[in-house]
């Protein structure tokens, strides 16, 4: 989704909170389970612009991970942050 | 007035998400607020299937977006590969891969992600649901 807004000329931020930030842990192996390895489209963001990538550093905390786990470079934001930044966007979409 | 694009990702019957971003358009459009479309995308896209059988004593609610649609001229679109994955085929999409059958509704559109960030680039809110 946020590769294909980004096509289309639209300004694109990414928050990933809570579980959300389970998406960006390193050494994936979803062929075990018979999935897609849609984690390295992570590193394709770059090149579509979107450098505008949040990870909520409680949610992470209190699941264990580091911020050197992770596929790609983050902000890291307090979850007081969280809300100040999506007011910035014009619209917002939840997965 | 303010102009508005609808996101339903839940599926029909599966919760109360997908009715009430169907009462939230109604709501809309008579309070004269404009809906620029609904897209319907994940789960969502089921809303699309024409094989939906309704007890005459419930909710019929993709006869009610189809009438919405044509009272209103409020496009409805699905995309089409959550469509596609969930069985959810037009006619010319079912006839290419040799489908026997397809199941979206005629006033239902086959669309990509693109004709959401159109949508999106000309309405004043999104909503999701």
């Amino acid at each position: 989704m946020a590769l294909a807004m980004s096509n289309f000329g639209q300004d694109v931020s990414l928050f990933f909170i809570e579980d959300g930030v389970l998406q960006l842990v390193k050494g994936q192996t979803p062929d075990t389970i018979q999935h897609k390895a849609y984690y390295k489209t992570f590193a394709a963001l770059g090149f579509y612009d979107i450098n505008n990538i949040y990870v909520c550093q409680q949610s992470i905390l209190e699941r264990n991970i580091e911020v050197t786990d992770l596929l790609i470079p983050v902000t890291l934001i307090e979850p007081d942050q969280l809300t100040a930044l999506m007011s910035e966007s014009a619209q917002v979409m939840v997965f | 007035m303010s102009s508005f694009t609808l996101l339903v990702t839940s599926a029909p019957y599966s919760g109360q998400s997908a009715y009430s971003a169907y009462r939230f358009a109604v709501a809309a459009v008579e309070s004269t607020h404009l809906i620029k479309g609904i897209f319907f995308y994940q789960g969502g896209a089921l809303n699309g299937s024409e094989l939906q059988l309704i007890p005459s004593n419930e909710f019929n609610l993709h006869q009610a977006w189809k009438q919405l649609s044509a009272e209103h001229n409020i496009p409805l679109m699905v995309c089409v590969s959550a469509a596609t994955k969930r069985g959810i085929t037009n006619a010319q999409d079912a006839g290419d891969t040799d489908q026997i059958h397809h199941s979206l509704s005629p006033e239902f559109q086959s669309v990509g992600l693109g004709d959401l960030a159109i949508l999106l680039a000309d309405s004043d809110r999104l909503v999701q649901f």
